[in-house]
């Protein structure tokens, strides 16, 4: 051999591995598988004088080799072999379509399951006992009928297309459904006998191998397991068809019209049985689902999960539903605190102003007073002008200030003698003078 | 065998032992020899210039007919024409199935086992009809043979290496022997077809490489489909350093080219029914339905090479004659159903080898029937790109389907005939011949992809015989201290979603098949995969860009010895695991 060459990276030496010279054995290798080489060539020649180079072989040795030795060859494992009813060997050729064909060929109890090596090695085993040459030999000068049933069988079971026109008209492979009653009379019935339905149905799957074909359980299931198998089985899709049983179109070109007619009749004849087909498989489905006691329990557990989840629902929207009253409550509380708080400070505000005009009209007064005081700031009785004139003056002016300079006017003219106040009021209307909100000359009584 | 081989010398007074190769077939039977001077395997054409000279006797008057002549009496002659005998020897009466003889001399019970009553004799005498069991038709052809090689080579032909199929008794072979021994010639050894066919194309291959890389063996799993006459044969081998070993074989006994004879001559006589509609039906005549039969096979032949080919019968029935052309699409068309069968035996031999199609690196197309396009190329549809189809129409370097089996025969006839029988024998008896095998692959634990992820790399594939060596190389691209795991690997298939093309001008194509969508496309890998690491070894101080050389050598104990180095460097690693201890139920403790 060659030298290999590789194109791959080796991991770097891991930090603190050891070993003594370098190298670590860890494990053996597996056990080997004894098979002969084939004694053919140059290079089995250098083997054959290496093994027996300068030695000789103990018989031990030579059956030791013998019993060892995986078979490359397989042996026929004789599992075709049913006993040949005598009706089936008086059968006539020509009512092939009627045939049993896994019977001819002795694999009833195998059907759909045969496989292709055990239907030719069925095949050979019945062509080996009933070929016509044989029957001669032996003097059982029989015809050839059951010779031709076998052929017959063996094309049409080694053709896959055709095989599975038979299998679909098939009546000895399929199962019947299970009644309730039998279901009920033994704990596992359910899962044994519905079991073998569905196996057989199975055979008809578009999408899956036979082994694949998803199985009905057992009471141990899983939810998901069981809803897998409900739902493969109410969406299968299936290829059994019917054109086994047709009727036969005549071969002739005369009857055009007659051929047409019969091909429109199996048409339609195949598509309402497969109509048929795929309803009698649903109420099937339908028949089985409804004995499964693994729904009921789903269900039962289902309900107690939804009805443990509405109490926890009922429970958490009671709770929303109080905290909502509260916080309701709360923001009223709040709100009326605000309005109180607010009705107070208007209240305040309304005394205030109240006060202020109070004490505007009591400071009004004191100026009043003050002019009345100083008398009208006349030397001697005041004349009615002069009072009018001052009072008149006295009114204007306060009507020009604001409450505060009322005040601050009233303040300062408290305790003020004739003359005090008359230099107050004077340097009161030289304020507004200048201010601009007097003119010059107006409020003369006081200036 | 050169002197080095330690082969024995030629007995002083023995005349010399000229060998030859033959692949006895139910239709055909092959010789071979191999040329002095180049070792090159041939077959050699018999005198009527054929090298497949059918399997067939006639007695025409008493007269004794072979090969072509005597497969054309089976229209004229068909009760004294045996055809189709190689599968009833040593075989009981009980145990044969007399189906492909049913044109010709029906077999019937002779001693308890099969033979044939045919009128061989010129002379007048009673009983007109001779019995003849099949070990004396047997005879009678090998003598045939044997005439025409001795003829050819100028040399007595003394000696034979002979193939059968491998599902042949020891009864059968021991009959055949016996038969041929009769004919004068020692059977030196008997070969299974599907590996002589395989030895023949390997030194083929080994020839036109020599000296380039390829001429040394590479580790393969061929399977070799043998597609004959009224049989196929299917053999999964592993083919390792040159040894072979048969992992599964598959048979299918009423499977062969007469299955497409059958088909051409179904559709021949519906249209010959069409334009003479008055006419008797051509298969109902045994006589019509023989020449049917037989022009069926030529124009069958002939679209193995040719667009399309005619039917010419003269005098089919009735006295008309029958001319009908056939394109090879037609006949494609036709004979499907057959050609999906010889797919799907190919495949039930994969599976009984517990392998998958991905493991098969070459097919091998053998027999007669091999020379369809058409079952090549289904073959190849059905099976992997990396799967090598082998065949006239598919490689070009292919050796004639129909030859290959003779060759390989002569190849091992000149590779054993200075041998004395015993040894012969004594080499080729269990106890030489069964030898462990490998059941895992054993490899190294490597980084290999982008992301430095780990990856196991197949040093010696699995299903190999030991004692093995193997050597394999490897750069250190960094150099430094590396650590060299020694494991058993396994493979898995992957199959993922087949990846939407990403690059660029396969986009375009992308919208034409959108809607074939339906069915996505899968994509199928074989992965190997680490299963138990065996042994570490440190290699220290690589150079940058060193590189190590890895050697593995696994002996008939299954101790395994592993030796490291640098190339060009000092020293190195060297390591024995010890067998594990082997229990009496044959399991490793
Ligand atoms: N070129 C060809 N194309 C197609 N079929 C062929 C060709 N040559 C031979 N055959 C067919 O191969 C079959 C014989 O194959 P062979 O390997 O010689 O038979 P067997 O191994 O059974 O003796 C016959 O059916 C024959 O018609």
């Amino acid at each position: 051999m060659a030298t290999i060459q590789l194109t791959a990276t080796l991991p770097s030496l891991p930090d603190g591995w050891s070993a003594e010279k370098d190298f670590k054995p860890i494990d053996h290798l597996s056990a080997p598988i004894s098979r002969a080489i084939e004694p053919v060539g140059p290079h089995f020649l250098a083997h054959a004088r290496r093994k027996r180079h300068k030695r000789t072989f103990s018989e031990d040795e030579r059956i030791q080799a013998q019993q060892t030795v995986a078979k490359a060859q397989e042996e026929d494992p004789g599992d075709i072999s049913e006993d040949e009813d005598p009706a089936l060997l008086a059968r006539e050729a020509k009512d092939w379509k009627t045939q049993d064909h896994y019977a001819v060929l002795g694999l009833s109890k195998y059907r759909y399951r045969a496989t292709e090596d055990q239907i030719k090695r069925a095949h050979r085993k019945k062509v080996l006992k009933h070929h016509p040459d044989k029957k001669a030999a032996s003097g059982r000068e029989e015809g050839d009928q059951f010779f031709k049933c076998i052929q017959r069988a063996t094309d049409i079971l080694l053709d896959p297309v055709k095989r599975r026109q038979f299998d679909s008209v098939d009546e000895e492979a399929n199962i019947e459904p299970p009644t309730k009653k039998e279901v009920q009379k033994k704990p596992n019935n359910f899962y044994k006998l519905w079991g073998a339905v569905f196996v057989s149905e199975g055979r008809f799957s578009v999408k899956y191998p036979l082994k694949d074909v998803p199985k009905i359980g057992d009471a141990n299931s899983s939810k998901e397991h069981v809803e897998e198998f409900y739902n493969f089985w109410y969406n299968f899709d299936s290829w059994r068809s019917f054109e086994y049983l047709d009727e036969d179109v005549p071969d002739d070109n005369e009857n055009r019209d007659q051929k047409r007619h019969m091909e429109r009749k199996n048409n339609n004849a195949r598509k309402k049985r497969k109509t048929e087909d795929t309803q009698r498989l649903r109420k099937l489905v339908d028949d089985c689902l409804a004995m499964d006691e693994r729904i009921k329990r789903f269900r039962q557990e289902g309900n107690k999960a939804k009805n443990q989840k509405k109490a926890e629902k009922e429970a958490a929207e009671q709770a929303a539903k109080e905290e909502a009253a509260k916080k309701k409550a709360e923001d009223e509380r709040l709100q009326k605190e605000k309005e109180e708080a607010d009705k107070a400070m208007k209240e305040e505000g309304k005394k205030a102003k109240e006060a202020a005009k109070n004490a505007a009209k009591k400071n009004k007064r004191v100026i009043r007073g003050a002019i009345k005081d100083a008398n009208y700031f006349a030397d001697g009785d005041a004349d009615a002008k002069t009072i009018d004139g001052t009072l008149n003056d006295v009114d204007a002016l306060i009507l020009k200030l604001d409450n505060e300079e009322v005040a601050l006017l009233s303040s300062n003219l408290n305790g003020k003698d004739k003359t005090g106040a008359k230099v107050v009021f004077q340097e009161q209307v030289k304020t507004l003078v200048d201010a601009g909100k007097v003119k010059e000359g107006e409020l003369k009584w006081l200036a | 065998m050169s002197a080095e081989q330690g082969s024995p010398e030629p007995t002083q007074d023995q005349p010399e032992r000229v060998a030859i190769g033959i692949s006895f077939g139910n239709s055909n039977s092959s010789i071979a020899y191999t040329t002095a001077i180049e070792g090159k395997a041939e077959v050699i054409a018999n005198e009527e210039g054929d090298r497949q000279i059918p399997s067939t006797l006639s007695y025409v008057n008493g007269e004794e007919f072979s090969g072509t002549q005597a497969k054309a009496q089976i229209v004229r002659n068909p009760r004294d024409t045996i055809t189709s005998f190689r599968d009833f020897l040593g075989k009981t009466f009980e145990q044969i199935d007399p189906s492909p003889c049913h044109a010709s001399a029906h077999p019937v019970s002779v001693n308890g086992g099969a033979g044939f009553v045919v009128q061989d004799h010129t002379e007048v005498k009673q009983p007109e009809k001779s019995t003849l069991s099949v070990s004396e038709v047997t005879t009678r052809h090998l003598r045939r043979l044997k005439q025409s090689a001795t003829d050819y080579l100028g040399k007595n032909v003394t000696a034979a290496v002979v193939t059968v199929p491998s599902d042949f008794s020891d009864e059968q072979k021991t009959a055949l022997s016996a038969s041929a021994q009769k004919a004068g010639i020692e059977v030196l050894q008997f070969i299974p077809e599907p590996i002589a066919a395989l030895l023949a194309h390997d030194a083929k291959a080994q020839i036109a490489a020599e000296g380039g890389p390829a001429s040394e063996h590479q580790d393969k799993i061929v399977l070799v489909a043998d597609f004959g006459g009224t049989r196929s044969d299917v053999a999964v081998v592993a083919s390792r350093g040159g040894m072979y070993t048969t992992l599964a074989t598959s048979h299918d006994y009423r499977l062969g080219g007469s299955s497409l004879d059958k088909v051409l001559v179904e559709y021949a006589a519906k249209e010959f029914l069409k334009k003479h509609k008055t006419a008797k039906d051509p298969r109902e005549t045994e006589r019509s339905l023989s020449k049917l039969t037989l022009d069926a096979e030529s124009v069958k032949k002939a679209l193995s090479i040719g667009g399309s080919a005619s039917f010419s019968v003269e005098s089919l029935i009735d006295g008309l004659d029958f001319n009908l052309t056939v394109n090879r699409t037609r006949y494609e068309l036709l004979s499907n159903k057959i050609f999906m069968a010889f797919t799907r035996l190919v495949e039930s031999a994969v599976q009984k080898a517990d392998l998958d199609i991905l493991d098969i690196d070459t097919i091998l197309l053998s027999g007669g029937t091999s020379h369809t396009p058409k079952i090549a190329s289904n073959l190849q549809s059905h099976f992997p790109e990396s799967t090598i189809i082998i065949s006239p129409s598919t490689s070009s370097s292919a050796i004639n389907p129909s030859e290959l089996s003779a060759r390989g025969a002569a190849i091992q006839a000149s590779l054993i005939s200075e041998f004395e029988k015993e040894q012969i024998e004594e080499s080729t008896e269990a106890v030489v011949t069964v030898t462990p095998h490998l059941h895992n692959a054993i490899g190294l634990v490597v980084a290999g992809g982008a992301a430095g992820k780990e990856e196991f790399s197949v040093l010696v594939e699995p299903e190999t015989p030991v004692p093995v060596r193997r050597t394999a190389q490897l750069t250190v691209k960094d150099g430094g201290d590396v650590i060299i795991k020694l494991a058993e690997g396994g493979r898995s298939i992957v199959v993922s979603a087949a990846e939407k093309a990403t690059t660029n001008g396969a986009a375009d194509s992308d919208d034409e098949d959108d809607d074939s969508d339906d069915e996505p496309e899968e994509n199928r890998s074989k992965v190997w995969a680490t299963q138990k690491v065996i042994a570490e070894a440190g290699l220290r101080g690589v150079k940058k860009g060193g590189k190590i050389e890895v050697q593995v050598n696994v002996a008939a104990d299954l101790s395994l010895t592993m030796v490291c180095r640098e190339v060009g460097g000092k020293g190195g690693v060297r390591g024995v695991v010890q067998a594990a201890r082997v229990e009496l139920n044959g399991n490793a403790a």
